[in-house]
């Protein structure tokens, strides 16, 4: 501000249109470089989908929709023989259980945090949780190696056999014999991971609520229950969706800790204590010993984790659209 | 001003002394990392001249030989003679080692038990699914076998390890030739998959009843409990440097056109049934010819000086009738 008043002054009070002018100036320079950095990402993220594309092409040529829907995945048979169907299964199955860990347990800690939390309470919590989520991903892979994994190996999954062995679905989700790196061990670890990202962003939107809404709510004889319920989540909710999203992105996409803990098998057996896979924890763990089709299979698959998480934004956005109509707006 | 000539005078220093040192890259095979950089470290010191080795695994090395980026290429899976020839690669065994089953049960103890190849296969077919099975416990019937699940662990990365072990089992086995086959990755009927070496060493070390195949030096440096074989002879052999040399020896590389000899399942009483050799590979003409010069340097004085520390890694170095091929191959294929 000092800077412009002082070319203002030194314009003097007859020039007044040159000075004017640079303003001018410097407002479209400043238009036109804003511009360009948003305009990149879209040419950024067009580049991208492009080449994945090209790469992918001679495996499309190859498989076509077949690739969705074969589960036998041979590098080395002759021709190589790729389905998608293992790491697709096993990436939807460890994203689902994780968010069905995280949202609630998120939402929980969040809410606990902006309306229930002591004063004395609130900053080591909100630390512990900045903490979870700036841990590398390849620790949380280790952990889940070393400590979660025989920890459920001979502990829980046992126990859980156990207590649904001849019930009917819940029994074979549960069943097999129990291993350390399995589908759940894997989705588990997802779920401490993206659980910081749906925690973070409930408190910052929960703390936007106007306190009068819930004065208001109290003044009437609400409980702190019905207050959350019926105050608090309608006005943040695309907020917490937004979060949510944000979370599944990233448990969608997980590679290293995944690749570490989930046993790279690319069969599908129905039990989510078996080894499994992920589309990312396949790339990472044979992309580098690839080539000709089987390098091409990979880079299909990435794009299919590129289309699958776009659309699972799509319908975020669809479901808030949703919301926002029945809401009245 | 100065302090940034400066900057930028060191940094040109810098760069042009590290160009001048020209040290040879190489890529591949994971599987002699270990010896070739004890190699690396032992030629720096007496000649000054580094190498820079990266282990990325057998495909990665025969891809980036091909590619040129590098000036020489190492792979446990050799090349075929046409592709050799289609490529303008020259192709030679560099040091051999062998590959041992590793299992982890309670109360045994390395070399204490023992497998045969089709028991293997089935294991790792995912036939033999329990410790305690017939099959096993016919081949050791004085060890203590649980009644509990194998975990079976392989690698879930492309690897020339993975190729000789599969190249094993398909000698041995028909039904594994017939449903899986042989190969850097291949179609796994059963077991969880870990990366590298290293990655499949930590999982059997860690999970209970667990079985995995490594590197014998992994084997060892990680103390893991490795398993006595039923070679071709119908001998039971332990893995020593005794039965690795035995199982070389056996093998015919002055017949072997660009030395493609693959050491499983060879005859002879003492014979380590999954021995297997490591392969370099180099431009016959290549466009760095000075680096090229600079590799062969390092390799003669490697098959020259090397043999000890590669035993006491637990690799086997090249027989002497071998190198004097080796050399010849070198002063008629690659063009300097």
């Amino acid at each position: 501000m000092a800077v412009e008043s002082d070319a203002l002054q030194a314009a003097g009070p007859y020039d007044r249109a040159k000075a004017l002018s640079a303003f001018k100036l410097g407002d479209i320079t400043f238009y036109w470089i804003t511009r360009a950095s948003a305009i990149s990402v879209l040419l950024i993220l067009g580049g991208i989908i492009l080449s994945l594309i090209v790469g992918a092409w001679p495996a499309m040529r190859e498989y076509g929709v077949s690739f969705l829907t074969t589960q036998r995945w041979a590098p080395s048979a002759d021709p190589p023989v790729l389905g998608a169907l293992g790491p697709i299964y096993g990436t939807l199955v460890t994203s689902f259980i994780a968010m069905l860990i995280a949202i609630p347990v998120g939402l929980g800690i969040a809410i606990f945090l902006t309306e229930l939390c002591p004063q004395w309470l609130r900053r080591p919590i909100g630390i512990a949780i900045e903490l979870l989520a700036g841990i590398p991903s390849i620790i949380y892979g280790m952990w889940g190696f070393f400590v979660l994994g025989p920890f459920l190996a001979y502990t829980f999954q046992p126990a859980m056999i156990h207590l649904f062995d001849g019930v009917p679905v819940l029994g074979a989700i549960f069943a097999g014999p129990p291993s350390y790196l399995s589908l759940f061990n894997a989705a588990l670890i997802l779920a401490i991971m993206v659980l910081p990202f749906i925690t973070a962003i409930s408190v910052d939107v929960f703390r936007t609520v106007p306190p009068v809404l819930k004065e208001a709510a109290y003044g009437v004889g609400c409980t702190t229950w019905e207050v959350v319920r019926s105050v608090v989540i309608p006005y943040t909710r695309v907020g917490v969706i937004g979060g949510i999203m944000l979370a599944l992105g990233r448990a969608l996409g997980e590679t290293m800790a995944v690749t570490f803990i989930i046993g790279n098998s690319f069969r599908i057996t129905g039990s989510i204590f078996s080894p499994g896979t992920t589309i990312s924890a396949a790339i990472a763990s044979e992309f580098a010993e690839s080539d000709g089709l089987h390098q091409s299979g990979l880079i299909l698959l990435g794009l299919l984790l590129f289309v699958l998480t776009f659309i699972v934004l799509a319908a975020a956005r669809l479901m808030l659209l949703r919301l926002e109509k029945k809401a009245g707006n | 001003m100065n302090f940034v000539k400066a900057i930028v005078a060191a940094g040109l220093v810098a760069a042009s002394t590290s160009a001048f040192a020209a040290d040879i890259t190489g890529a591949g095979a994971t599987f002699p990392f270990p010896i070739y950089s004890k190699w690396a470290d032992a030629y720096k010191k007496e000649t000054g001249n580094g190498l820079n080795y990266q282990s990325i695994g057998s495909g990665g090395g025969i891809k980036q030989i091909q590619a040129k980026t590098v000036t020489f290429g190492a792979t446990d899976m050799p090349l075929k003679a046409d592709q050799l020839e289609k490529d303008g690669l020259a192709q030679w065994p560099m040091v051999m080692g062998a590959i041992v089953p590793v299992v982890n049960i309670e109360g045994v103890k390395p070399g204490e038990m023992v497998f045969d190849g089709e028991t293997l296969a089935n294991v790792y077919l995912g036939k033999i699914t329990k410790w305690d099975d017939p099959a096993i416990k016919k081949l050791n019937p004085n060890v203590k076998l649980p009644s509990e699940a194998i975990t079976v662990v392989r690698r879930s990365d492309g690897s020339g390890t993975t190729f000789n072990f599969t190249d094993y089992l398909s000698k041995v086995s028909a039904d594994w030739k017939s449903k899986v086959g042989e190969g850097t990755a291949v179609e796994w009927p059963t077991g969880v998959g870990a990366k590298g070496n290293e990655g499949v060493s930590g999982n059997v070390g860690q999970t209970k009843n667990s079985i995995g195949y490594v590197e014998y030096a992994y084997a060892k440096q990680n103390k893991l409990v490795y398993t006595a074989m039923v070679n071709k002879a119908g001998k039971s052999v332990q893995p020593t440097v005794e039965t690795f040399q035995a199982a070389a020896a056996n093998a015919d590389w002055t017949h072997a056109p660009g030395y493609y000899v693959i050491l499983t399942d060879q005859p002879g009483d003492k014979s380590w049934p999954i021995t297997a050799s490591t392969f370099i590979l180099m431009h016959k003409d290549a466009t760095d010819k000075a680096a090229s010069q600079e590799a062969i340097k390092f390799f003669r004085w490697a098959f020259k000086n090397g043999g000890k520390m590669a035993e006491e890694l637990d690799y086997i170095p090249m027989p002497a009738n071998v190198v004097d091929l080796i050399e010849k191959t070198w002063s008629s294929d690659i063009k300097s």
